[in-house]
């Protein structure tokens, strides 16, 4: 069910990836100040912002899940929050070299959105730990649940404080002006966001249809062959797709 | 109200008899206090290193409490007695919230002082009354968020590794907040005022975490 539609929209995240750098490459102009390497901005900057989106998309699907009580929401929002989290590493990459590149350390402290982004994501490191540490499973997904909630409430109060402690040497991107970029700029940063968004849906797509794949094959192959057919599944971070795994009396 | 009213007493009679957090606490920070002198080579301080060392401190101290919080209500049944009981879930929250909450103040007690005669330079008269409120916001935050992480982590088979893991970076506004606060209230020159925007800070984080972990704090009893 998670299968549908996702070859169109594998095709799409490609196209608008490929136009996105295309137009990074041969349509927006230079930066009169850093020269080429401005242009990792189009990578580092919608990463950033759908890796934050991601996480708050993750509380939703975790209020959800604490609301109905429907484990599929858990399995939602573990998904969401896990590519966050690779997501997260890319971001923290691309900024340290952008740092070193324009203002000359890998690592600048004076520089609220970069910080608070480290801050949020070492307390989403903490997820799978988490996760794995609780045995029974229903447990498990309820206790992510709450803690899914209180992180991405945690990440707009974490960057008011930051900002607030420091003075500001990132530029802003998009800011209540409408920010400073002129249109070349804006436009292909657009479409960069857009492509970045689009791949965040694939992706989290192709791994909630690989789950749920996984969890209909171990069904299917119990119903054949009974309990002793199954390889017992191992102690996981990862809520299984929806289905228990064995039958459960309640 | 009488819910929670029992829950506090019990909290607190056992903390009293048991003696277990209050005094590791302030043992450790003081502790800490000759850690921080050996590793910093400093014999007195001021300005935002005082400010820092003591709410590093404060912060690895209340820890230890929040580790403890909630070990002699799994492994000895309280959990099961107050889910037995006929009464709101959110009373439990509220009660160690609060117990946390009169712990750190304890701790405080003896940890300023302390922290005055070892190592704060300027004169700890100069303090008063501003790092008395601050001090206050903060451990309303600490409690709340210490609460929250130390039953998310009661029931996992790591949870002196995860409560800390949760909560520190959690914490990480507070100690923005307090250290900025109270920095120019320990200059060698004399305090200063405390800028009104850290204050607000900490009454915002522990607005929205105290309604944030009422709403959430019932799932992780439901058992």
């Amino acid at each position: 069910m998670y299968g549908k539609g996702l070859r169109p929209l594998s095709i799409a995240t490609c196209l608008t990836l490929t136009a996105a750098f295309a137009l990074v490459f041969f349509y927006a102009p230079l930066d009169a100040d850093q020269g080429f390497i401005q242009k990792i901005f189009y990578v580092h900057v919608p990463m950033a912002i759908v890796a934050l989106g991601g996480f708050v998309a993750g509380a939703i699907m975790a209020v959800q899940h604490l609301r109905t009580g429907d484990r599929r929401w858990d399995l939602r929002s573990y998904v969401a929050i896990h590519l966050s989290l690779v997501l997260g590493v890319g971001v923290l990459v691309t900024g340290a070299i952008w740092a070193k590149a324009a203002w000359g350390h890998w690592w600048v402290w004076d520089e609220p959105t970069l910080v608070s982004f480290l801050i949020v994501f070492l307390l989403y490191a903490t997820y799978q730990p988490l996760r794995f540490s609780i045995e029974d499973p229903e447990r498990q997904a309820r206790y992510a649940s709450v803690f899914a909630v209180t992180a991405g409430a945690f990440v707009p109060l974490n960057f008011l404080a930051v900002r607030l402690a420091e003075q500001l040497t990132h530029p802003r991107v998009l800011g209540a002006t409408g920010g400073s970029m002129p249109g070349e700029f804006r436009f292909t940063f657009l479409v960069a966001l857009a492509g970045m968004v689009l791949l965040f849906v694939t992706l989290w797509k192709y791994e909630m249809a690989s789950k749920h794949a996984t969890a209909q094959l171990r069904s299917l192959r119990r119903k054949l062959g009974g309990e002793e057919a199954l390889i017992p599944a191992g102690r996981s971070a990862a809520p299984s797709a929806g289905l228990p795994a064995r039958p459960t009396a309640d | 109200m009488s819910t929670w009213g029992a829950l506090v007493r019990k909290e607190l009679l056992l903390e009293i008899r048991a003696r277990e957090s209050v005094p590791a606490m302030a043992l450790f920070s003081v502790t800490t206090y000759v850690v921080f002198h050996f590793g910093l080579d400093r014999s007195s301080l001021d300005g935002d290193l005082a400010s820092g060392v003591l709410w590093v401190t404060l912060l690895f101290a209340a820890m230890l409490g929040v580790n403890r919080l909630f070990v002699a209500d799994r492994e000895q049944g309280g959990f099961d007695g107050f889910l037995l009981a006929p009464v709101d879930r959110s009373a439990l929250l509220l009660a160690k919230a609060a117990s946390l909450f009169a712990y750190l103040v304890a701790v405080e007690l003896v940890a300023i002082p302390a922290f005055a005669f070892l190592l704060l330079g300027p004169s700890p008269a100069q303090l008063l009354p501003e790092l008395v409120g601050i001090l206050l916001l903060a451990n309303a935050g600490i409690a709340v968020i210490g609460t929250l992480a130390s039953a998310l982590a009661i029931q996992t088979t790591a949870r002196d590794l995860i409560a800390p893991l949760v909560a520190l970076p959690l914490l990480i506004p507070v100690v923005i907040a307090g250290a900025r606060a109270t920095t120019p209230l320990m200059l060698e020159s004399g305090a200063e005022a405390v800028p009104a925007k850290w204050a607000a800070v900490l009454g915002l984080y522990d607005l929205v975490f105290a309604l944030l972990a009422y709403a959430v704090f019932d799932f992780l009893l439901e058992d």
